[in-house]
């Protein structure tokens, strides 16, 4: 504590101290791995991989689609789905007021957003999960906007990719939720029928859930780097076995280690990546 | 078999120990007190009604796990015949908390697939509490691949708390293994029936239980995730697991209401534990039903009509589209 501030009555040291965090807010951030303080912009245009320690800060869904879709041609799918309270459901606050609260937080309707455009010319269908969006949680609407996505991408013969964000399934709308997971892996059944290339990219954080239905029967599985993936949560685990979890349980490389997934992507590379095994898996000449 | 009482039933435990009491004096008593006992079996048996019939979400959730319950092998004792129990996943090692095997239905072959728990603390530790690891969720795949290979149906038995939460678990694909098991049965070509018979613990019951008929016991629960978990988790205390089984909806009842399950199977007076052989006749009867129902139809005609049942889960609006 500075001087200044032990001079302060508590009052003022309150309110000096939450302007103090609205400024890096705007315009800069700090890397919570390497603590390096960032200029927000220069964050951005390296697709909020911090430049110095190569960090991967998480992503917007909509943020990351403008990464990686063509700008032309791009246009939604499922956004005329958005959520209703079918158990009435209330904790200490009640879910309606829990997705108000969301919607005015995150500018979204629900925690999925897919869009039907092209990678490099490509042609695909991507669902972008929003882990800004009550955790990212898959209730009815991420289901059936993911349904409609898939519906899509048969009907262009085009392939999905679905990039996870989530903490698992939303609690709030019950066993509605748990069926939302036998649901969306039903539709990917689909894609596999007509040999249709089903890519999952696993960002942090796959949980749950989402991780316990479609994310891994993807023909191709990648995680980001770093990236938190499991069944269950590290402390849920770890009250279970009452054991301290080994270091790096449960992150990208562990998984890629013990098999699970096919490779870890950087996402300054991700793009490129995706064109290049889309291409390949559609027997499609080099796509540069 | 001795009945074990939940703390709900501590009024009808205790006229249980009255009569017990009595029964025994009985034998060396000059009076008869036989008129004395059974009308006190009479008040016993209307306070079972009673207390039973105003049973909150919780105290089902506690019903469902409760001991003596009957479990998926006492099933497989009761409604099928030649059991054959098959073991393992084919690639490192065999789940004891999953059992499955070839069997008669009615004389039919069948696949039966199910959780199991144990009853001493011995076979709890062998069985883990009912809750897989990957392996059992793979060999129960192995199973039902070999039943679809042989066109036989599936009937599956759901009582787990969850899908095991174990780091060794997490390091052989916990999260594949389930994903797995619902990609594949989606598209199944023989039926799968899916009775839930104590507790369907979310990810971990769903990956046996994506059926032609889900049907429930009527003491049964099905949730995304335990009564406790939610609590702990929304009301950061699981001392409130009693207003997140409420507000979840868990029961058969509920669930029924709500469009998500097919048919509740009657439990006999006081809870499935409370008789055996009685419940398993109930769900015998409603397993020839349920498989009458979808025996006619083509492979392809059953997938189509599972694929339909899946994509209608799930409430939401629809606003119109300009």
């Amino acid at each position: 504590m500075s001087w200044l501030q032990k001079l302060l009555p508590p009052k003022i040291k309150r309110s000096a101290e939450s302007t103090r965090k609205s400024v890096p807010e705007g315009l800069w951030c700090k890397c919570p791995a390497c603590e390096a303080v960032l200029y927000s912009t220069d964050l951005e245009n390296n697709l909020s991989v911090c430049p110095k320690c190569s960090h991967h800060h998480r992503v917007r869904a909509r943020a990351r689609l403008s990464m990686l879709l063509d700008e032309e041609g791009r246009f939604e799918i499922g956004s005329e789905v958005v959520p209703l309270d079918p158990l009435k459901f209330k904790d200490s606050k009640r879910y309606t007021d829990r997705l108000s609260a969301a919607i005015e937080e995150t500018g979204e309707a629900d925690a999925l957003v897919v869009m039907q455009g092209a990678i490099k010319t490509l042609p695909a269908v991507v669902a972008c999960f929003e882990f800004d969006f009550l955790g990212g949680s898959m209730g009815s609407v991420v289901g059936e906007r993911f349904v409609r996505g898939v519906k899509a991408a048969l009907d262009l013969q085009a392939p999905f990719i679905c990039f996870t964000a989530t903490g698992g399934a939303r609690m709030q709308e019950g066993l509605f939720s748990l069926m939302q997971m036998a649901k969306t892996t039903a539709a990917v059944a689909r894609l596999a029928e007509k040999n249709l290339p089903f890519i999952t990219v696993l960002t942090d954080p796959t949980m749950g859930g989402v991780s316990a239905s479609f994310a891994f029967v993807g023909d191709v599985v990648i995680a980001e780097p770093g990236a938190l993936i499991g069944f269950a949560g590290p402390r849920v685990i770890e009250q279970t076995v009452r054991q301290t979890l080994p270091e790096g349980f449960q992150r990208a490389e562990f998984l890629m280690e013990k098999g699970a997934i096919d490779m870890i992507v950087d996402r300054r590379e991700l793009r490129d990546k995706l064109v290049s095994i889309l291409s390949l898996l559609q027997k499609v000449p080099a796509v540069s | 078999m001795k009945t074990t009482f939940l703390e709900f039933e501590q009024p009808i435990a205790e006229l249980e120990a009255k009569i017990e009491q009595l029964r025994y004096v009985q034998d060396d008593s000059a009076v008869d007190i036989s008129e004395e006992i059974s009308r006190l079996e009479a008040k016993s048996l209307a306070l079972t009604k009673d207390v039973y019939s105003k049973l909150t979400p919780w105290q089902i959730a506690q019903v469902s796990r409760h001991p003596q319950r009957p479990y998926t092998l006492d099933y497989v004792e009761h409604i099928f015949s030649d059991f054959e129990e098959l073991h393992g996943d084919r690639a490192f090692g065999d789940d004891r908390a999953i059992i499955g095997g070839l069997a008669r239905f009615d004389g039919r072959s069948c696949m039966v697939i199910g959780h199991q728990k144990g009853r001493d603390t011995k076979e709890k530790i062998i069985r883990n509490f009912g809750m897989p690891r990957p392996e059992g969720y793979r060999k129960a795949l192995r199973l039902m691949r070999l039943a679809e290979k042989f066109d036989i149906p599936i009937f599956t038995f759901v009582d787990t708390p969850g899908a095991f939460p174990g780091i060794d678990a997490e390091e052989r694909g916990q999260s594949e293994a389930i994903g797995r098991n619902l990609f594949v049965m989606a598209e199944l070509k023989v039926p799968l029936i899916t009775t839930v018979i104590g507790e369907g613990g979310s990810g971990g019951a769903l990956a046996i239980a994506v059926g032609d008929a889900v049907l429930m016991l009527q003491y049964s629960t099905y949730a995304v995730i335990s009564p406790e978990g939610c609590a702990s988790i929304l009301w950061k205390s699981s001392d409130r697991a009693s207003d997140a089984a409420e507000t979840m909806g868990i029961t058969a009842a509920r669930l029924k209401s709500l469009g998500l399950i097919d048919r509740i199977v009657t439990e006999p007076q006081g809870g499935a534990h409370r008789d055996h052989k009685a419940i398993a006749g109930s769900v015998k009867k409603a397993l020839q039903d349920a498989l009458k129902q979808v025996s006619g139809l083509s492979s392809t005609e059953l997938i189509e009509r599972r694929f339909d049942r899946l994509m209608s889960y799930g409430k939401f609006k629809e606003l119109p589209v300009h």
